[in-house]
């Protein structure tokens, strides 16, 4: 909150003047809860995901989800130049869907049951949505245009730009309710279904969960790299993967990364920002190797 | 009691039928136990049975329901199974593995009397010192006995095992057969367990079921199977009976026993 082109000294956040206040109401606070929102949303997403995959190395920004959301977007825009937030972002949802249901079914096919493989084909597959929507966007000159949604930054997250982020503590409140079915889904479907639950309901409940999420990420503040892979994973080595218990865990945990990602970017250069999503990628890559090195070496990977 | 009703399957259309018109009534209250050689179709009946695999032809019906067409919520309250391998794809903990066995009942949400019979189960299969343990840090045969812990803390009326006892030390293999036998004795469950072992078989079980190339090929009661012609009809093997205490014991192991070209087994 402190910290930003318009210094506000610490001690003056308790009694502001009139002229901080204002920035603090339209920026900074949009700004926080922004953060605090995509961070805790991406991360829980990762771990929807991981669940009802059975793969802790899948991960919305790395088996098409997000990069369908950007196409979802992108098609959106060109059809329909003048169409409001609200309608890019249903967009973005019905496009990441169908994008990550596709990969729920590619998996299917995959004989190999090898986290590390499973996790090959998402890049792949993701790789392939993010090539078409870069074809479109060149076609129509909207590369430019597509930076925004494909690398998140919290500079635009201001006062009437970043509200339909709360849409995702509802999603995130049923993904609370279903904890205990994906934690019995992420066992396998026999498992599942031995106890009465039904593996292809619970999978379908957690595809709308994770695509909402992280479409509305990417529609209001774009996405960010390895944050759904690294903090599920992390928070999983501490307390293993009862999502129950982990959930409030991985949101907590997940908005303080990305907030402190979020400073690191405004200090490093100040008075200027790097791009949130640039310093979560660096540190995310960092973690991300350290975790793959890990099961490389012989952990076995709960994939 | 459980009605297998002709199930026939086959996992590709064109190869050989799997289960080839499977009929069998199990019995209520008894330990069956379910002997053959491999890819005899042994863990296929017990997906069938359980409801794991839709066959192609025939039907189960387990107390008056068709356990394909009920709820899957109100089958997992009729019965619990627990298959040969179980791939770990999750870090849980001993503890919440077999609270996940009263899911069925309680949604979720725990009671002191839920509870009490996740302590119960942990106790029967001795793993409650280690209930707060990570399965990935247990070795095989104590995440087995975890696994069997959940599904007797399912406390369902039907228990179906396939080889339950495999990575099991001696000790731990009578000790979990000791459990099922308590279960459809003092509880009155039935329990229908795939034995790789027939002296394991015929020493807890009332009822022994022979199968062979996806048919039963032998039925009845231990002294009535353990014997070299049936077992060579189910096994195609020649195995040396003989009879310790009154019991039937084959002698698989011998150098002696196999595939003879002129039966031993009689001489015994
Ligand atoms: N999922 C499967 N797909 C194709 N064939 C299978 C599958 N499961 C089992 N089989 C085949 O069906 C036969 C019976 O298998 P199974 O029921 O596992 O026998 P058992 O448990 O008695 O050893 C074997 O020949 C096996 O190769
Ligand atoms: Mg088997």
């Amino acid at each position: 909150m402190a910290v930003g082109v318009v210094r506000i000294p610490v001690a003056d956040l308790l009694s502001p003047t009139a002229e901080q206040w204002e920035v603090i109401r339209v920026s900074r606070i949009p700004r926080v809860l922004a953060i605090l929102l995509a961070g805790a949303a991406l991360s829980v997403a990762g771990l929807v995901m991981q669940r009802i995959t059975q793969n802790s190395f899948v991960s919305p920004t790395t088996a098409g989800t997000v990069e369908a959301a950007v196409l979802g977007i992108l098609v959106a825009t060109l059809l329909v130049p003048a169409a409001s937030l609200l309608v890019k972002m249903v967009v973005a949802i019905a496009t990441s869907v169908v994008a990550t249901a596709g990969f729920l079914r590619l998996l299917r096919g995959v004989r190999h049951r090898d986290p590390v493989v499973v996790a090959l084909v998402g890049i792949m597959y993701g790789g392939v949505i993010g090539a078409v929507t870069v074809f479109v966007a060149y076609q129509r000159d909207l590369l430019q245009l597509l930076d925004f949604w494909s690398t998140g930054s919290f500079s635009a997250a201001t006062e009437g730009q970043y509200e339909p982020l709360f849409l995702v503590l509802a999603v995130g409140a049923v993904g609370y309710v279903y904890a205990d079915r994906f934690t019995v889904v992420g066992m396998g479907q026999e498992f599942a279904t031995n106890l009465g639950v039904s593996y292809r309901t619970v999978r379908s409940v957690g595809l709308v969960v994770v695509s909402v999420m992280a479409a509305t990420v990417v529609v209001v503040v774009g996405a960010i790299p390895f944050l759904g892979l690294i903090v599920p994973n992390v928070v999983s080595l501490a307390l293993g993967d009862h999502v129950g218990r982990t959930l409030p865990v991985v949101a907590l945990a997940g908005a303080g990364f990305v907030l402190a990602c979020d400073v690191v970017g405004r200090v490093v250069r100040f008075p200027y920002e790097i791009p949130v999503s640039t310093v979560a990628g660096v540190l995310g890559a960092g973690v991300f190797l350290w975790l793959v090195l890990r099961t490389a070496s012989g952990k076995e990977a709960h994939g | 009691m459980i009605h297998v009703d002709h199930v026939s399957h086959a996992y590709t259309p064109s190869g050989p039928p799997v289960l080839d018109d499977v009929a069998l009534d199990i019995t209520r209250g008894a330990v069956t136990a379910l002997v053959g050689p491999n890819g005899a179709g042994k863990s296929t009946l017990l997906a069938a049975v359980s409801r794991l695999l839709g066959p192609d032809h025939g039907r189960v019906v387990v107390d008056g329901v068709d356990v394909a067409r009920a709820p899957d919520r109100e089958v997992a309250r009729v019965l619990a199974v627990l298959r040969q391998d179980t791939r770990l794809s999750a870090r849980l903990t001993v503890v919440d593995l077999v609270r996940f066995g009263r899911f069925p009942h309680s949604g979720g949400r725990l009671t002191t009397a839920d509870h009490e019979v996740v302590a119960a189960s942990l106790a029967h299969v001795g793993m409650a010192d280690l209930r707060d343990r990570y399965l990935d840090e247990l070795s095989g045969g104590q995440r087995q006995r975890a696994f069997i812990a959940m599904v007797l803390a399912q406390e369902t009326p039907y228990v179906l095992l396939d080889e339950p006892l495999n990575n099991l030390d001696m000790e731990h293999a009578a000790s979990v057969m000791r459990v099922l036998r308590t279960a459809a004795d003092d509880l009155g469950r039935t329990v229908v367990v795939v034995l790789h072992d027939v002296n394991m078989a015929a020493a807890w079980a009332d009822d022994v079921v022979g199968m062979r190339d996806g048919r039963v090929v032998a039925r009845g009661r231990p002294a009535e199977v353990l014997r070299t012609d049936v077992l060579r009809e189910v096994f195609g093997i020649e195995i040396p009976v003989v009879t310790v205490d009154g019991s039937p014991v084959a002698l698989h192991w011998l150098p002696r026993a196999g595939r003879h070209p002129m039966g031993v087994g009689q001489r015994y």
